[in-house]
């Protein structure tokens, strides 16, 4: 319907293998590679046409190509009925991707330094990241942990693309042993870094979003929100933020963000209704209150 | 020759039967970035209430078999935003639009029909009762006939003559017949059939309940068959008033069977969230399947299940060809 919206597709599948503990997929989905900016995600359809999962599973994007058109890659860990019947699939057979979605991570207009923090799996779309700040002339430096060593997604790349790499494991059988927001500080401080950029889970986020205010530097957070569309309609995937004038609305994930300013998060209320929170229980309005983030851009 | 596809609700008249549900299709600025909403019959918005209100906390929705269950909370921006952001924007993309109402008592819903009365280009309302009722310990409006009617009269009051007003009803009641009856006494121009049943998944790692609120909703194809029963008895019941059905819809021959069991338009809902595109691909397939059928008017259709075999268009063993 629009040049740069997200397009729902039937994408012939390239490859399925395995990278350590995840699975990566690589399909051919020409639109979808072409409008992808780091940060934003698919929604696949899981078990088929006849299927009786009917909720669509929300990946990162890991990777686009120009190969075949475009082809977009991204990976996923095994959790159920609908990530197994993800891992069977084989070359050729049809994969239903809704994408690109959500809003992709801000770049920075001068080539300044930039430290990447990605946890588990959410290392995977700080690659695309990397290279668009590479491409502004930007110093990288990346920081990735995960529960153990095949739960480090690509140190290799890593260490190619980034200036610095550091790699944390909560058992230590991989790099620093510990949480990958322990060394952020000293990272912060040799690379001299103007900004953070994170990805993974919320308790994760929350550290991060910490230690970048304990250093006075910007931070900015992609979520890894349960979702059941992608696309905006289902409200499952709510986070309490608070937008520019100060007031905490419950925003979509899958649309609202899943990129968010770090600092405007509320980590603490995660997965509740603060009192505070625009149309919460016994919430009156002030005044001037408007119901949308006035920064806020309008879809469509 | 083309199909008809052209329904009416009470006076009004749609392009073709199929519905974008309540709650299911958000604002309408999602869907519009997939298809053209002009070209379905209308959207019902998400439940409009009188303030914002923040919902319920996550996780809102689990997936069941063929199905989910879910407990937003009627999150949204309240009807002052509504009437100045959504319904302008819906009305300047051609969409024809249904407005689902809910309150927590017969007069916010009353004020609620009333302030919506003042703008125009409402095609036609659809009441909310699936709503705890706080005069009544929280059971829904639809858990009792007579505060249902209650509900019903109240919008039907302070709605403009010319916008009908459907009652959206439970099929999880004692007696689905009875709530209709009581709506339709209480003059409901119509009916909406069926909002979700209630149920409850549990996290089979926390053994604790999968939605935040315990008890939440389930739609999807899962509960097709509650449906088309629901419609089915009442439309027998009360043949005169115009009924949208839905629940658990996932293809035309889906829309084909809700038709047939008595509705007049159909809601397509939990399926957006699997496929964004469905409703076009519905219309699309609605169409083939009526050629298929040699039946060149949609209207036709209607009640086709209730009439004795070979009485008319639609009814009993199909032609051939």
């Amino acid at each position: 319907m629009s040049d740069f919206g997200p397009l729902q597709m039937r994408c012939p599948v390239l490859t399925v293998r395995r990278v350590d503990a995840y699975y990566a997929i690589t399909v051919v989905a020409p639109g979808i590679a072409e409008r992808f900016r780091a940060g934003q995600f698919v929604a696949a359809a899981v078990g088929g046409e006849q299927s009786s999962m009917l909720l669509r599973r929300p990946f990162a994007v890991h990777d686009v190509k120009p190969d075949y058109g475009g082809t977009v890659e991204f990976l996923f860990s095994v959790r159920g009925a609908g990530t197994a019947w993800l891992a069977e699939r084989r070359s050729r057979d049809l994969l239903d991707l809704v994408g690109p979605l959500g809003r992709p991570f801000p770049l920075p207009r001068d080539p300044v330094n930039c430290v990447l923090v990605g946890g588990g799996s959410g290392s995977a779309p700080l690659f695309p990241l990397a290279h668009a700040l590479r491409r502004r002339g930007c110093r990288v430096d990346a920081v990735f942990g995960g529960a153990s060593a095949d739960r480090v997604f690509s140190a290799i790349t890593a260490r190619r693309i980034a200036e610095t790499a550091t790699f944390t494991t909560d058992d230590g059988s991989f790099g620093v042993r510990g949480p990958v927001t322990a060394p952020l500080g000293r990272v912060i401080e040799e690379a001299r870094s103007d900004v953070v950029y994170a990805c993974g889970p919320m308790p994760m986020l929350r550290e991060a979003t910490a230690v970048a205010a304990e250093h006075g530097i910007p931070i900015q957070v992609a979520v890894e929100e349960t979702m059941a569309c992608g696309t905006g309609v289902c409200m499952a995937c709510v986070v309490p933020v608070a937008g520019e004038d100060g007031i905490t609305r419950m925003v979509r994930a899958c649309v609202d963000g899943p990129v968010f300013r770090g600092e405007r998060v509320r980590f603490d209320d995660v997965g509740t209704i603060p009192f505070d929170a625009l149309g919460a229980p016994g919430w009156k309005p002030a005044a001037d209150t408007a119901a949308v983030d006035p920064a806020d851009r309008e879809a469509g | 020759m083309s199909t008809d596809l052209r329904v009416r609700l009470k006076d009004v008249e749609l392009a073709n039967p199929v519905l974008a549900a309540a709650g299911c299709a958000g604002t309408g600025r999602e869907l519009a970035q997939f298809f053209d909403l002009a070209g379905i019959g209308a959207l019902i918005t998400k439940s409009v209430t009188v303030e914002p209100r923040a919902g319920h906390p996550a996780p809102r929705i689990a997936e069941t078999p063929s199905g989910m269950l879910s407990a937003t909370g009627l999150q949204g921006p309240g009807i002052e935003v509504f009437l100045q952001r959504d319904l302008p924007w819906l009305l300047s993309r051609g969409a024809r639009v249904g407005v689902s109402l809910a309150g927590g008592g017969a007069a916010e819903y009353g004020e609620l029909a009333r302030r919506l009365s003042e703008a125009s280009g409402v095609s036609f309302v659809e009441v909310n009762l699936s709503c705890p009722n706080p005069s009544d310990q929280g059971r829904h409006f639809t858990d009792d006939p007579r505060e249902a009617a209650r509900v019903v009269h109240a919008v039907r009051s302070h709605t403009r003559s010319d916008i009908p007003v459907f009652a959206k009803l439970a099929a999880d009641v004692p007696d689905p017949v009875e709530l209709a009856e009581a709506c339709a006494q209480a003059r409901a121009d119509g009916l909406s059939l069926i909002n979700t049943v209630r149920g409850m998944a549990i996290d089979p790692r926390t053994l604790r309940p999968a939605v935040a609120g315990g008890m939440g909703g389930v739609s999807g194809p899962a509960i097709r068959p509650i449906a088309v029963g629901c419609v089915h008895r009442v439309h027998a019941a009360l043949p005169e008033l115009p009924i949208i059905g839905g629940g658990g819809v996932r293809t035309g021959g889906d829309v084909l069977e809700f038709l047939a069991a008595g509705a007049s338009a159909v809601a397509v809902g939990t399926v957006t969230f699997h496929d964004p595109s469905a409703c076009v691909r519905i219309v699309r397939e609605l169409e083939e399947a009526l050629a298929e059928h040699g039946v060149d008017r949609v209207r036709d259709v209607v009640g086709a299940a209730h009439r004795p075999l070979g009485a008319a268009a639609g009814a009993g063993p199909l032609p051939r060809g």
